[in-house]
């Protein structure tokens, strides 16, 4: 009982460092959701261009001499950026590109094109490192301010690339709050959101909202890539998958749609997650330990559909017309 | 003793009382419809009685047995089929496949008889068959049995609606808005159907209509809804001079007009 | 006199192509020819009886006479037959329920591991005694109860799912498919059942009862080639019970209903269809098929591990279903073979090639660009290893310009 108290702040920090990531991806598939009620299942695929985007740049930089000399905060600045930006515009080709014409379909094809898209993206993704570096496992060079760690107590040490991952978390989620229920464009993603047809009827260009939702949705995406491969270091086109299903549990946890809602299935999801870790061992008796924890999010999803399939915080999505 | 008793049947969607109190009798022999302006609670009605909603309040009686909390496919077996409002055909599916749906609760094979295709099996479904061609017929669908069902018109998929209602042989057949979209000459032959239906296929109809010329023409009894609530019940020519239909329906002067022609 | 001629043609190019393959048992195409003679007898309009019997003739006799030359051409059909069983106990679930189950490996998956655990040494670390590796009697046994096994875990599975909506059901599947595979991972712990990601091996294969008999004949009875053949009928069998269960289901009130629910599931359940009840069923029956396929599948590889059942194989089995025509028995065959040709010989096919262009030193000349001399081709660039990239294509391609698949249900006249 003692090792389990003693751990509880890390185990409570970790989980916290993965809610904050989990939300980050929640939030792509959830306001893809509530425009268009619509799974992208290739969403797992953008996070990891992200976290590959991050590594080349920093690659490139190291290859190029800079990154020992730049000052970190301008080589994390590029690297978030850059990931944020490429991410969020691969999300808008891949919706123009693989789904436009089909989401006046049965909902299930977009669902299987999306399907498509998500492995064509991992292999794609291994492909390009393939030729580029002959291999598709990558490391992030470490950068020795981000391994620097601070200890709060006996108990508690927090790395610095922690911090940057609640920190960045925190400055994006408010930065996402004030666009969407303070700007325009906001309202106009909240309209359409609500009734696509009303909102058109009142010239708001559909279409573009749309690409605006995957472009703000693909770049946190991103940038919970490029703040997973700092955090975790080791990338692969394939490790995507796992934590894109586990956050698209989170935004079902919180309420489809629902943007507040995917930061609290998030968070409940990571910390979930974490103490099943650290804790299951000890639960069962060593009989059932840290590797089932990614049953945990699977069992979850299955609660919280059969029991309360509208989530936490209650859908947001379209008004059906009766 | 009425066929079909509603007893006092109330429904709520959060704010909206859909249903107030409604309380309708259905006899034997007879048609009877269903009005009132839009968004009266008729189809929330016929949605409550088949088994999609569960009334609040109140008791739907049909062959000395409470319908209340059935699921609608029970309803079904037990002699209750409808149409809906707008139509909801199985597209993908020929106009024989959408009839024989119809039959599914009629249709008693169990699997092992499917599995070694006995002759039980087959004698059954050719039995099946026969009997949808008949109703097709009836419909006046002749010779289009296999034509995918999102290819007809909308007039004749309104009649394959009716056609696969009757396949589950139901002693009350509900139907909503049967001639909504059909030109004068389409609706007459539709009332030729109904009281055809009535001598030998049905024992009761419950039709909701927009159509005054149909309602008048055709119904023995006419039961009008207004926001919920039933306000007025009689033969034809009662209700059509009843003030508080009148009310209910003023600024829908059309309705006057066709009723006096 | 059409159909005399075309029936004539038909035994001419069954005889062809068989020849072919007889003589150049290296050639892929040829191969392919005599395969695609299947479907041309199922097309072609020609008179009935011959068809059956020239498709009788080319699967109980030729392709085994032809395996028996070349063992290859036994592995690829056994193959193709586990997936076309696989595709269409997932169209049911798919095409004609409209249920997009995403984690049908799963089923497959049970299937084997029933088989493996019993049929190998493997329970007798769980249950004391010595009893295991059941004799190969019991194979069979463990068919028929794999069928059961499959039935009730298919209902398990769909009892939760039944009122979700078609992407959330969907996710769902695809969850409970990886739950399968990281139990089956795992379970090596406390208790060892599964034997984790090392693997369950050597597993009993089926006895061969029949080996006195063709000694008799003189025959070479040795176990490498005479189990490729009896595994082949197996499979054979097997689909043949698994087509005739699901046509007629198709043409019975039940498949009316599935379909119904695909189109309609309110109005299904306004004409008396009893919904969750045949959702479940075709959860059961698709799931069972998959299920016996699977022991089948653990006997024939001796050695199972958790990578066999992934999500990868649950994503092929559905293009399978989506290329061929979802809801058409015949898409399904075609879809299952289409995409098994392409994994185990197109695609395959194209990486030996590729590695031959890098060997011969040749130089490609591209005008304005320069020359490109083809040793420098990556060894990483493998096509054979760019399965997913493959798939996901056609899925995307599929659902943009033709989601109704190949062969769709009521032939091309749909839409």
């Amino acid at each position: 009982m003692d090792l389990a108290l003693e751990i509880l702040p890390q185990v409570v920090l970790d989980g916290i460092v993965l809610g904050f990531m989990y939300a980050l991806i929640a939030l792509g598939y959830t306001m893809v959701y509530g425009v268009l009620e619509f799974i992208n299942f290739a969403h797992s695929e953008i996070f990891v261009l992200g976290a590959f985007v991050g590594v080349e740049v920093l690659l490139l930089l190291q290859s190029a001499g800079y990154l020992a000399t730049m000052h970190p905060a301008i080589v994390l600045t590029l690297v978030i950026v850059s990931g944020m930006v490429i991410s969020g515009f691969a999300a808008m080709a891949l919706e123009r590109v693989a789904y436009r014409r089909l989401l006046g379909e049965p909902r299930l094809v977009a669902l299987i094109s999306a399907i498509g898209a998500s492995f064509f993206l991992q292999d794609g993704l291994r492909l390009f490192e393939s030729l580029w570096r002959n291999t598709f496992y990558l490391n992030y060079p470490t950068l020795d301010f981000l391994e620097r760690a601070v200890p709060l107590t006996a108990n508690l040490v927090i790395p610095v690339k922690s911090m940057l991952v609640i920190v960045m978390a925190l400055i994006t989620l408010a930065g996402l709050h004030f666009f969407v229920n303070r700007t325009r464009l906001g309202l106009a993603i909240r309209a359409v959101a609500q009734d696509p047809d009303t909102a058109s009827l009142m010239g708001v260009a559909v279409n573009r909202v749309i690409a605006l939702t995957f472009f703000v949705g693909g770049s946190l995406g991103g940038l919970a890539g490029v703040l997973f491969g700092i955090h975790y270091s080791l990338v692969n086109p394939y490790t995507g998958f796992i934590p894109g299903m586990k956050a698209f549990t989170a935004a079902v946890l919180g309420g489809i749609g629902n943007i507040p809602g995917a930061m609290v299935g998030g968070m409940m999801l990571g910390l979930l997650e974490a103490f099943a870790a650290s804790y299951l061992s000890l639960l069962t008796n060593g009989a059932f330990g840290a590797e089932y924890k990614d049953v945990v999010a699977f069992l979850v999803l299955i609660l919280i559909l059969i029991f309360r399939p509208k989530g936490l915080l209650g859908e947001t999505v379209r008004e059906s017309k009766a | 003793m009425a066929l079909l008793e509603l007893r006092a049947v109330s429904k709520r969607f959060g704010g909206l009382q859909a249903l107030a109190n409604v309380s309708l009798e259905l006899e034997q022999g007879t048609i009877a419809s269903l009005i009132g302006p839009n968004g009266a609670g008729k189809t929330t009605l016929f949605n409550t009685l088949t088994g999609l909603y569960r009334p609040d309040q109140g008791e739907i009686r049909f062959q000395e047995r409470s319908l209340v909390g059935l699921k609608p496919e029970k309803i079904t077996a037990a002699g209750i089929s409808r149409t809906f409002q707008n139509i909801r055909l199985f597209a993908q599916m020929t106009v024989l496949d959408n009839v024989l749906v119809g039959m599914h609760a009629r249709l008693k094979t169990s699997l092992p008889a499917i599995f070694l295709s006995s002759p039980q099996f087959k004698r059954q479904e050719q039995e099946a068959r026969v009997r949808a061609l008949e109703l097709i017929e009836l419909a006046g669908l002749r010779g289009r049995e296999n034509e995918w069902a999102h290819r007809l018109s909308y007039g004749e998929q309104r009649r394959l609606e009716i056609a696969r209602a009757l396949a589950a042989a139901p002693e009350i057949l509900l139907l909503d808005e049967p001639t909504a979209g059909m030109n004068g000459r389409e609706a007459q032959s539709l009332m030729a159907l109904f009281r055809e239906l009535i001598g030998q296929h049905v024992k009761a109809i419950l039709l909701i209509e927009h159509n005054m010329r149909v309602v008048m023409g055709i119904s023995h009894r006419v039961h009008v809804l207004d926001y919920g609530e039933k306000i007025a019940e009689g033969c034809p020519e009662e209700v059509r001079r009843n003030p508080r239909v009148i009310e209910a329906y003023l600024g829908q002067g059309s309705w006057m007009v066709n009723a006096q022609s | 006199m059409k159909r005399s001629l075309a029936g004539l043609a038909l035994c001419l190019y069954v005889a062809l192509s068989c020849a072919l393959a007889y003589f150049f048992p290296q050639s892929a195409l040829a191969f392919l020819l005599v395969e695609a003679g299947l479907f041309l007898l199922y097309y072609v309009p020609a008179p009935r009886r011959l068809k059956i019997s020239l498709g009788a003739l080319l699967l109980l006799v030729l392709f085994p006479v032809l395996g028996w030359a070349n063992g290859y051409y036994l592995e690829v059909a056994i193959q193709i037959g586990i997936f076309v069983a696989l595709a269409l106990g997932l169209n049911i679930v798919v095409g004609f329920v409209g249920l997009l189950n995403l984690g049908f490996v799963a089923f497959y998956a049970i299937g084997a591991y029933f088989w493996a655990i019993f049929g190998s040494p493997q329970a007798n670390a769980f249950i004391g005694g010595n009893l295991f590796p059941l004799s190969p009697n019991w194979f069979f046994v463990f068919l028929i109860l794999s069928i059961i096994v499959g039935a009730l875990t298919g209902v398990l599975l769909g009892l939760p799912v039944m009122r979700l909506r078609g992407d959330y059901l969907a996710i769902v599947t695809l969850g409970f498919a990886e739950v399968v595979r990281a139990l089956v991972n795992n379970l090596d712990k406390p208790i060892n059942f599964t034997n984790g990601p090392r693997g369950i091996a050597p597993i009993t294969k089926p006895p061969l009862f029949f080996r006195p008999l063709l000694e008799f004949f003189g025959a070479d009875v040795s176990d490498a080639k005479l189990y490729p053949l009896y595994f082949y009928f197996l499979i054979l069998f097997l689909v043949g019970i698994i087509i005739w269960v699901t046509r007629q289901l198709e043409n019975s009130r039940i498949g009316r209903a599935w379909k119904a629910i695909r189109e309609d599931e309110i109005a299904a359940a306004a004409m008396g269809v009893p919904v969750v009840r045949m959702k479940l069923l075709a959860f059961a029956v698709g799931a069972s098929f998959a299920a016996a396929v699977g022991v089948l599948f653990a006997a024939k590889q001796v050695f199972i591990n958790p990578e066999s059942f992934t999500f990868m194989e649950s994503i092929g089995v559905l293009a399978m279903v989506i290329v061929g025509g979802m809801g058409s028995i015949p898409g399904a065959i075609l879809g299952a073979t289409g995409v098994t040709i392409l994994n185990l010989q197109l695609l395959k096919g194209l990486s030996i090639w590729l590695n031959g262009l890098r060997q011969s030193g040749a130089i490609l000349s591209i005008p304005l660009l320069g020359s490109y001399p083809l040793a420098q081709l990556p060894a990483q660039f493998e096509p054979a290893k760019y399965e997913r990239m493959v798939f996901g294509l056609i899925l995307i391609v599929m659902m943009i310009f033709r989601p109704q698949g190949v062969l769709p249900p009521g032939g091309a006249r749909r839409k």
